[in-house]
Formats: C-alpha cells, structure tokens, sequence
C-alpha cells in the first residue's frame, strides 16, 4: 500500500512533528476559529450567571460592597489620603481596573488545566482559550466601569468637579497594556503549571501580595517619599494604576518614560508567554 | 499516482512512568543542558517496550515505537489491538492533542477527530447553544453549523428538549446530540475513536448506518478504532493490527481480523489449543487426554468466534485399556459459571472401544451462543459405573456477536445463549 509515488506533489495541508519553531505563531489559524472564540466568550460570560437570580447584576455588587469596605479599613480606620479625589471614587476606580487585571491573570493561568478535558480530545489553536478569557472579562468590566460613571455623576450632582475630559481616550491604550501583561503573565504561569503546581499555590496568594504592592487603595504620591517606594515603582502595574488615575480625575504621578517601562515588560511578558504557551501546547496533555 | 492523504513516518512516543516530583525537575534540567549545547536527549536513547503486563525497570516507556503507514483517499482503516497497544496514543498524535516523541505525521486536507463525543458540551448551556459551542470546537464554523442545525436536531431526536440546559438531559439525550454534532461534520480525514459504544441499540445502528455513509456514500477518509470487531468489518476497508506499541500488520481487513482472532502465546487465559506432554496427560487408567483444540469453519486454531460461525471442539485421547459405554460430556459455561448447556455424545459413540488413539470432534452450531467468554469442563467417564477423567475445566474462548439476531452491530443481548431460533409471521385475514 506504499508503493504510489508522490514526491512530485509533497504537498501537505497538515504536518506534524516533535519540534517547531519556537516563535512560530500561526495567527492566521487563530482567525480561522474566530466563531470558536466568540462562542468562548459568550460561554464565559453566560455560564458564569445561570441559576441565579441576579445574574449579571453580581457585577456590580461585589465591586460595591468591596468599596465601602476599603473606605472603612482604608479610608476611615488606616486614614490614606486618596491624593484629593473622592474616596469613594478612588476606591470604585482601584478595583474596577485591578479586577480586571486580576480575572485576567487568574482566568489566563489555568488555561491548560481547566481544560485538560476538550484539550486532551481535540485540536483547535489553544491560544483562543486566554483570549476568550481576556474578551470575556472585558465584558464585566465595561459594567463596572459604567458603575463608575455612574458613581462620577452622581458625585458631580454632589459639588465634585466632573471630570470627562479627552484624557479618557488615554483609557484605551492603558487597557490595552494592562490586559496585555496580565494574558502575559496569566499564559506563562499557565505553561509552567502544567508540570509544576507549585506556581498555581504561588500565584492564589501572590495576586493579593501584589495588589498592595501596586498603587491600589493608595496613590504614589502618598508614599512617595517613603523609604520602600523604590519597590512600588519597580511594579510595572504602578504606571499603569496611576494612569487610570490620571486620565479620569487628572491626578496621578505617571510620566512618558514610565509608561514606556510598562510597555517593555507588556511585550518581553507577552512574548516570552507566547513562546512558552508554544511549546507547551503540544505535549502538555502528557504531563498535565 | 498519489492519493495518499495521511503519511505517518517512524512515530514514536515515550512517556515517563511514575510521579511529578524532585526526580522529573532533575530530569527536565538535564534535558535542557542537553539540548542547548546541542546534544541529543539522553532519555530518548532508554526507554522499554510498551508491555504493562510484565513491570519494567525503566522509568521510561515507549507506548509508540517507529509506526509507519500510510492512508490512501477514501480508505477506511481499521486500528485494532488489544488495551494498552497504543492504539489510542496514535489516534491523539494523529489528532494534535499531544505531539510525537519522533517521527512526522503529513495530511492532506481537513482533520477532524471523534475521540469522544459531546467534548466542550458545557452543562449550564442549552442544547442549542452547545451544538454551537461543540460544532465550532470540532472545527465547523458557524455558518457551516447554522446550515446544518436542523438535520443535527433532526439525527439527535431530542427536539423537545432543544432549549433546555444540557445538564437535565438523560444521558442517552447526552450523547444522542452529542453524536449528531459530531456526524455532522465534514471533514476530509476523520478520526473516531470507539465513540460508537454510546446510547441504545437503535441509535447505536443509526449512528453506524451514518458512519458507513461518511466513509463510503462520501469518499472520506476515515480512521477508526475500535474492539467492536463487528463494526470494524462492517466499515472498513483496511486493518492495521497493533500489538505493544508496534504495527504488527497491515492490509485487507479480513485478513486482518482474523489474525488477530487467533491465538498468540502472550494470550493464556483464552486459548484455543491445549497439549499435553507424556507423563502429564490428564486421565486415568483407561483414558488420557492428549490434545484438545478449538477450531473455526476453516479448520484453524482459534480462541475467538464469531456467534454466526460454528466452532469444533476437537478432543484427542489414548485409550489404554478397552471401554465400552464411555461418554465423553462437554459443559459450557458462561463466565459467571452458569452451565449454558451439557451435552454428551453417548448417544451418537457409546459402543465399545479398544486400545489406540481416538479423535473426537463436537461441532457447536452457529447463532448458538451469545457473547462473551465461555469456558469448556469437561468429563470422561461410564455413567453409573466408573468417573474416567474427572470434570475439570480446559479451555476458554471467546464469542463476538455477529448477525444472531439480525442487527449489524455489538449489540447486548439477554441470556448465557442467543440462539436463533424458528420465527415466523403470517398476516390474517379477517372477515
């Protein structure tokens, strides 16, 4: 049954062989599974909220009561200046961006073990999964971001200044890097967990070290002069917080050259995911 | 000419046995250290041959060792072998759910694998959001699903229940959605994995009736894997016999299967021949078994059957000393030890015998026996006078259901025995 002979035509749709390219990305199959994707993100977004009763209106309440807990910790009982802005709009701003870093970066990071089961079955571009995640967490926090505007004209009824302004557009690009370092960070720890669990242990206590260790429930400018803040700085989440911060109220210590810093580790982030999330992909339903 | 559509070239696939632990990181570094001063992989040079009866001193096995086939334009192949051959591990690689150890795997054409069915089905998810969600996982795209919906709820059966979360389907509903997402594809290459084992025997015909359309009606090419040894020659056209990790034979598909079905020494629980040397044969003073064997409608020794073949139970035995009313009784039974039945051939040979060697044949009919493993006692003795050969058990063979009953596939069947017996139907006619 071997004897036909087609070394004229060698040519294949499909090849399979231990190694690749280690930057080999096939982007363009990614867009071919674009309904996959859509699927994915519409799954995430709705199995998340069946059988309840408030479904996605959950958004909005955790950040809520989220909030009025760190005016009390934070505001009322550690008494942390919140660099002039409503504290209630400082706060609601903090944790809009940092859930989402944080849903991002946990959603990303068990991309390989949530779903060992349709991975270990069946062949699609495994980078959709972390993407979905990615698109589908944008989802709930354009709701908690509208909370925040929410919040912002209610308080601009209240004597506060409204703040819209076209520094907003700056809000895009800022997203953008922020979604970035987490698919990043999130597809690394992915790749490494399928061998190793030990970074899933790291990463559950980690993500909240991290939080404190990132301009969150108090501004740069506040520990500014501080012995540590050398550490905060170091944080290339920092510029981005301090961004949000800044594009929405005007006030935040946020420079060009900061934000430049955010980018290279965005992308060092991002490409050193790819290439690991690369490798693994292939093999990882042996070790996982 | 070439339409060959799959090229498989020295595959090979170790894995690591044991635990993640201290010992692979060491492993894994010294691995690195290899490969980046250019070395070869020094774990890839041991490794021992995939055999998970005997325990290896190796860490490593190799579950695939240099596989090489290829698949023509609309062939269907057969993959067979018993657990643990490797048959699922070359169905992965060949699906790009895990990548080769070595070797290279070349298509042509659009692959989509059935390794189970209903795979992404999310249990919070309707049955139309999930014939979506699993249309677009296998590959289709939404358009190609949207056109095809309502034959896929059509095959499913399960209309009613079409927008009601998958989680309060039967699983026979499951699985029924499940398969018709999955028979609706259209792939060029399609690789299915066992998936046929799944719902009642009516949807299990019909979801054999629509694979044998795929593969034949559609020209497709199509890889299957399967112990159903009915189905297998009911859909394909080649076999490839897989034996511990290698592929021991390639070609037409009856040939195929029946090597397979014979016996090989690595199989002693069912064996279809027993031989006993001098000084060892079991009997007495007047009679001592020499041989027994099972053989098939072609006089071959065999430990498999067909439920629509007959199956010859040979006996061989020296007569030392002269008999006469001896019976030799054959008690088959099934393997929860339930006599299926007794029979003897006092009736047909009960007159006297002298000395010599003597050959004894029982013939079981076809459509007899059901399926399953059937094990063979047997008794040697003068009924009332003398116990010759006491009942003892001898050999064990097996049963594939084949047509007994009419339907085409595995299907189970009530009864230590499925006999086929006189049926018949005439229409009155009423006044």
């Amino acid at each position: 049954m071997t004897e036909s002979k087609d070394i004229t035509t060698e040519t294949w749709d499909l090849e399979i062989s231990p190694k690749t390219g280690f930057l080999k990305f096939d982007f363009k199959e990614i867009w071919r599974y674009r309904d996959l994707l859509l699927l994915f993100i519409k799954r995430d977004f709705i199995a998340q909220y069946k059988q309840t009763v408030l479904g996605p209106l959950w958004h909005l309440i955790q950040p809520i009561l989220t909030t009025i807990m760190f005016l009390l910790v934070f505001g009322r009982i550690a008494k942390i200046p919140t660099d002039g802005i409503n504290p209630i709009l400082f706060y609601i701003t903090g944790i809009t961006f940092w859930n989402y870093f944080t849903t991002c970066f946990t959603g990303t990071s068990n991309t390989f073990i949530a779903n060992a089961s349709i991975f270990g079955k069946v062949y699609f571009p495994r980078l959709v999964t972390p993407l979905a995640t990615i698109a589908s967490s944008l989802i709930r926090f354009g709701i908690q971001f509208l909370l925040l505007v929410a919040a912002m004209v209610w308080f601009s009824f209240k004597g506060e200044p409204l703040y819209f302004s076209l520094n907003w557009l700056l809000l895009i690009p800022l997203l953008i890097l922020l979604a970035g370092t987490a698919l990043g960070m999130g597809i690394i720890v992915s790749s490494l967990t399928t061998k190793y669990r030990d970074f899933q242990v790291l990463l559950s206590f980690g993500l909240q070290l991290l939080m404190y260790g990132t301009p969150v429930v108090y501004s740069l400018s506040y520990i500014n002069t501080m012995k540590f803040a050398w550490l905060v700085k170091l944080n290339p989440l920092t510029p981005l917080m301090e961004g949000f911060r800044y594009a929405l109220f005007g006030k935040g210590m946020v420079t060009t050259e900061l934000l430049l810093y955010s980018t290279g580790f965005m992308l060092v982030t991002l490409f050193v995911g790819l290439a690991l999330f690369n490798k693994v992909e292939k093999s990882f339903m042996d070790t996982v | 000419m070439s339409d060959i559509v799959i090229k498989v070239e020295n595959i090979s696939k170790q894995y690591r046995l044991g635990k993640v632990g201290t010992g692979t990181l060491s492993h894994d570094i010294n691995r690195w250290w290899h490969t980046i001063r250019g070395k070869e992989d020094p774990y890839l040079k041991i490794g021992e041959v995939n055999d998970r009866t005997t325990k290896g001193n190796s860490e490593y096995v190799w579950a695939l060792r240099d596989i090489n086939f290829n698949v023509r334009q609309g062939e269907v192949l057969g993959i067979i072998g018993k657990n643990g051959a490797g048959k699922s591990t070359l169905l992965k690689i060949l699906s790009r759910t895990t990548s080769p150890t070595t070797g290279s795997v070349k298509a042509r054409g659009r692959v989509a694998s059935l390794l189970e069915v209903g795979t992404g089905f999310h249990p919070e998810l309707t049955g139309r959001e999930n014939i979506f969600m699993n249309g677009a996982i296998l590959g289709m795209t939404r358009r190609e699903i949207k056109s095809k919906f309502d034959e896929i709820v059509d095959f499913s059966g399960v209309e009613k229940y079409i927008d009601t979360p998958v989680k309060r389907y039967s699983s026979g509903m499951y699985v029924r959605l499940a398969f018709a997402v999955a028979a609706h594809l259209e792939p060029e290459i399609l690789i299915v994995d066992e998936v046929l084992a799944v719902g009642d025997a009516e949807f299990q015909k019909k979801a054999l009736g629509k694979m044998k359309d795929v593969s034949q009606g559609q020209g497709r090419t199509v890889l299957f894997v399967s112990h159903n040894m009915a189905a297998i020659k009911n859909l394909c056209t080649n076999g490839m016999i897989m034996t511990n990790g290698t592929c021991t034979f390639s070609g037409e598909i009856n040939t195929a299967i029946d090597r397979y079905l014979k016996p090989n020494d690595e199989n002693r629980q069912v064996q279809g021949i027993i031989e006993w040397p001098k000084g060892e044969q079991p009997g007495g003073d007047e009679v001592k078994l020499t041989s027994i064997r099972l053989l098939n409608e072609v006089n071959e020794v065999a430990h498999s059957f067909y439920t629509s073949s007959s199956i010859t139970l040979e006996i061989n035995y020296e007569i030392l000393r002269e008999v006469s009313g001896s019976r030799i009784v054959l008690q088959l039974l099934d393997k929860n030890g339930v006599v299926a039945f007794a029979s003897t051939n006092h009736l047909s040979d009960g007159e006297r015998k002298d000395r010599g060697f003597y050959s004894t044949t029982c013939i079981i009919p076809e459509n007899l026996l059901n399926k399953g493993r059937y094990e063979i006692f047997l008794h040697i003795g003068i009924p009332g006078i003398k116990m010759l050969l006491k009942s003892q058990s001898f050999l064990s063979f097996d049963t594939i259901l084949m047509g007994n009953q009419g339907s085409n596939f595995d299907e189970n069947w009530t009864g230590v025995v499925a006999p086929r017996l006189q049926w018949k139907t005439i229409k009155m006619i009423r006044n």
